[in-house]
């Protein structure tokens, strides 16, 4: 198939004094699947974002099917049968699926017609390509999978030819990860083009024809994906050659230092999130917690570090016990040596509107180093943030700078200097990488693999399979509030997978 | 999706934005005073004669603005750590219960400067005592602050009419207000720093207070900028998850940010009862509490911009009134009409031409303009 389905020529688009994109070509041929890759900042959104109508290019032409086209608006692309599924969803929460899908296509102020054309027309796209929702269900019933395949169905309900999906794997668990390249696979064959943004190279071998790689806001190479390997193409996307394994040695397991013991947490509506964990952390190893979001991974950290209550159960902290059910005091941990990096950075783990230094003290505020009697001692914070900035690597290097304009790998890097730089006993790591570049997720791999070889106990949880496979010496896996399995570091990806879906295949075998 | 947008710089931001917005405010307020059939032109030479003219005219305009500058860092204080205290009116009104009780105590056994401090003091702790009610229900409730302390306005309101009729109105008297402070309860007044100028100043209320206001401004920017308290409040401001995350307890630091706040705005009350009128009578907060929160706005709740805010309403109340006597078709309503297209464009309407102002610097020059993270950060 060699016709075009969409052609890019010249497009270039600054904001203010940064060049988003610099005049890029990009030809993507009808009926395949073209991966786009890059790291955060390459300017791939920017690039979409300019294809579905949210931007306009400053210069350059857009065709599509041969034809030079004018998108100004998402309407106009919607028109041009560009569909776009968002990696945040944009579904009406407490509508059902046939409700979200008809939002904004309804046609007529009385529903009741159109409601019966849009379901008979989700019969037909159901049947078509196998993609299976109950049309009355409410979106906030469903899986996240689920919920993902709406969002398709509303962009093939507007008659989309063309489907852009944003990092469309972030929130899946491997086997929907495997159904959803199945359904992708099958539009293909029914003739759609479909676009990946995604920084998982995995993916891309896994199901483009074509990939192209984005650095800098240029356009720096386009691949035949079964001529490439996955080495080259982190080359490309990081400008310089790129460790994509951790290296480590055997971890040497000293003494427990962090215990829990039969944890449960409620939420705030009275549902246990968290169901009689246990587990232990010992000094020198690293503690990987897979699952999928929203299985009380989260719940279970905030409630270690003292963020949340929890209902019963203890945690003990180099032998001695934590306060759980009353007013935790998350000072009084980090002082017995517990740092913590939380999942969310932009929201806990830092304050964005916050210079850089007045960040890189935050929860360690209370250190007598950084005070002279109740004035903050602007000099020894401002020292102390340059020097992490040196030792991280922390870019731009300028501790005075808003926190909100560095980058989400420096962001992470700044958080991550401020934990780890108080050598503590115990590390608790929430997604250490997400929305993180490649070559800072390097960096970081590196420094929890040498917290772990200084003896401390680091405790791990990631939604990336990878990351807990390549990083953690024990795995546990959690599935609605529980942890349903522990397995060894070498256990394979798929039965992981199936612990994370609530399988156990041990089980299922006795 | 974020709109591309420059940094503008400081200067931009701090002074041309205000500036701009004042403008506008001032346009429309022509157009209000063109419609009631006046010359705008002359009534704006007036208002701005009837602030600056004269000595006495100054002297005037820094005694409303040495309110102004209370209650704003008072509305500054709460912003900070996001609460929104609408109730400094209320805390001003008890706040002078504070001050008249000190002065009714003293005044006739020691002098003002040692009046004064004790005074301070009275007008901070009853306008905490009165910001803490509501604090303590926001915190361990999570009832609105909004609504609490718009309802102790009104609590206030009455509470005091039932002391000053009931309990401080001396046997005899027809009105509603303490006896007349003597020596010991009166401040000096600083009309002199004028005349200094060579201003002439006949009479003018403008007292001590206002060296008091500047000293507040100067220690609400300390707190917030430079000390462990100050830092843990902004943290709660922007953040009350990162807040609970470093170790900060939710309860405690909305109690004091707002106990903080509740003595500045009781602070108020020093100038006019013990500045000026030298007794405590019925309303004599006159919405200087409500102007607040529009002096905190448009001074971005900083200190060195909620001074000159400050003055500029102060100029307002001043001129305004000057205004209302002279042309006879603009009423005292109309003032306040003008005052409130100032609060409109300044203060609610503060972001209103930013975009623009922000695009236009961007097109203009791209290397002085720095970057919102937001345009080129993606994927």
């Amino acid at each position: 198939m060699s016709q075009t389905a969409i052609e890019l020529n010249g497009i270039s688009k600054s904001f203010g004094a940064v060049r988003a994109n610099r005049n890029i070509d990009l030809k993507i041929a009808a009926g395949t699947i073209h991966g786009i890759i890059g790291e955060n900042g390459a300017g791939k959104s920017t690039l979409m974002s300019i294809l579905y109508g949210f931007y306009q290019a400053d210069s350059g032409r857009i065709s599509v099917a041969g034809r030079p086209a004018a998108i100004k608006t998402p309407s106009d692309a919607i028109a041009l049968g560009i569909g776009m599924v968002h990696q945040h969803f944009m579904l009406v929460e407490n509508f059902t699926v046939l409700e979200n899908v008809m939002l904004g296509a309804e046609g007529e102020a009385v529903l009741n017609s159109s409601i019966g054309k849009a379901r008979a027309e989700l019969k037909r796209l159901e049947r078509d390509y196998g993609l299976e929702v109950n049309p009355d269900a409410v979106i906030e019933d469903l899986p996240v999978g689920l919920q993902q395949r709406v969002e398709i169905l509303k962009a093939l309900y507007r008659g989309a030819e063309i489907l852009i999906l944003d990092e469309p794997t972030g929130v899946l668990t491997p086997a929907e990860a495997d159904h959803l390249f199945r359904i992708l696979r099958q539009l293909k064959d029914e003739g759609k083009t479909i676009i990946l943004i995604t920084h998982k190279l995995r993916e891309i071998m896994a199901i483009t024809d074509n990939v192209s790689v984005m650095r800098q806001g240029a356009m720096v190479a386009t691949r035949h994906t079964a001529e490439t390997t996955v080495e080259e193409l982190a080359e490309l996307m990081v400008g310089r050659h790129v460790l994509l394994r951790v290296e480590k040695g055997e971890a040497k397991p000293g003494p427990v230092m962090l215990s829990v013991k039969n944890l449960t947490v409620k939420d705030a509506r009275g549902v246990t999130v968290v169901d009689t964990v246990s587990l232990d952390v010992r000094a020198g190893e690293i503690v990987g917690i897979a699952g999928v979001a929203g299985n009380g991974q989260s719940q279970l950290l905030e409630a270690v570090t003292g963020v949340r209550k929890a209902v019963s159960g203890t945690v003990t902290l180099d032998g001695t016990p934590v306060e759980l059910t009353g007013e935790a005091d998350p000072i009084d941990l980090r002082r017995r040596g517990m740092a913590h990096v939380p999942e969310d950075r932009h929201h806990v783990g830092l304050v964005l509107p916050f210079e850089e230094n007045e960040n890189a003290i935050m929860g360690y505020h209370w250190q007598d180093k950084y005070l002279k009697g109740p004035l903050l001692d602007i000099e020894a914070i401002r020292a102390d943030a340059r020097e992490k900035i040196e030792k991280y690597d922390i870019r731009p290097a300028d501790c005075r700078l808003k926190t909100a304009n560095f980058s989400g790998g420096n962001q992470q890097k700044i958080v991550l200097a401020r934990e780890m730089e108080q050598d503590p006993k115990v590390l608790i790591v929430g997604q250490p990488t997400r929305g993180v570049d490649v070559g800072a997720i390097e960096f970081i791999h590196k420094r929890l693999i040498d917290m772990r070889d200084q003896g401390k106990a680091v405790l791990l949880v990631s939604v990336e399979l990878d990351e807990i496979r390549s990083l953690s010496d024990r795995i546990l896996v959690m599935f609605a509030g529980r942890v349903v399995g522990e397995r060894g570091p070498e256990t394979s990806e798929g039965e992981l997978g199936l612990l994370m879906a609530g399988v156990d295949k041990k089980e299922a075998a006795e | 999706m974020s709109a591309p947008y420059a940094k503008l710089p400081a200067w931009a931001d701090y002074g041309l934005i205000p500036l701009v917005n004042l403008a506008v405010a001032f346009l429309v307020a022509g157009l209000v005073v063109m419609l009631v059939g006046e010359n705008p032109i002359r009534a704006a030479a007036i208002l701005i004669e009837g602030a600056l003219g004269r000595g006495q005219n100054i002297a005037y305009t820094l005694y409303y603005a040495t309110s102004f500058i209370f209650t704003g860092l008072a509305v500054a204080v709460a912003f900070h750590c996001s609460l929104f205290n609408i109730g400094g009116e209320g805390q001003a009104y008890v706040g002078g219960l504070g001050v008249a009780l000190v002065c009714l105590a003293f005044d006739s056994v020691l002098p003002w400067w040692l009046v004064f401090p004790l005074a301070v003091a009275g007008a901070a702790v009853f306008g905490a005592a009165w910001a803490f009610i509501p604090a303590y229900f926001q915190a361990k409730r999570g009832s609105h602050i909004v609504i609490t302390t718009i309802m102790f306005n009104f609590i206030a309101a009455s509470l005091m009419v039932y002391l000053l009729v009931n309990v401080l109105k001396p046997a005899g008297s027809q009105a509603p207000q303490t006896r007349t402070f003597v020596e010991g309860g009166q401040l000096p007044k600083l009309n002199f720093l004028l005349e200094a100028f060579g201003l002439s100043v006949r009479s003018a209320p403008f007292n001590l207070s206002f060296l008091l206001a500047l000293l507040a401004a100067f220690l609400v920017w300390v707190l917030i900028w430079r000390t462990r308290l100050g830092y843990e409040i902004r943290m709660r401001g922007f953040s009350p998850r990162a807040a609970r995350y470093a170790g900060v307890s939710e309860t405690r630091i909305v109690i004091i940010a707002m106990l903080i706040s509740g003595a500045l705005a009781g602070m108020m009350a020093l100038n006019p009862v013990m500045g000026d009128q030298n007794r405590l009578q019925m309303d004599f907060v006159t919405g200087a509490g409500f102007v607040g929160i529009a002096v905190a706005l448009m001074g971005r709740s900083h200190p060195a911009g909620i001074v000159p805010a400050a003055i500029l309403f102060g100029m307002l109340y001043q001129g305004g009134a000057e205004l209302a006597f002279e042309m006879p078709n603009i009423s005292r309503d109309m003032i306040v009409i003008i005052q409130g297209l100032v609060i409109l464009f300044a203060g609610a309407l503060e972001h209103m031409f930013r975009p623009t102002i922000q695009t236009l610097f961007a097109s203009l020059s791209p290397r002085s303009a720095g970057i919102e993270a937001e345009a080129g950060k993606g994927s």
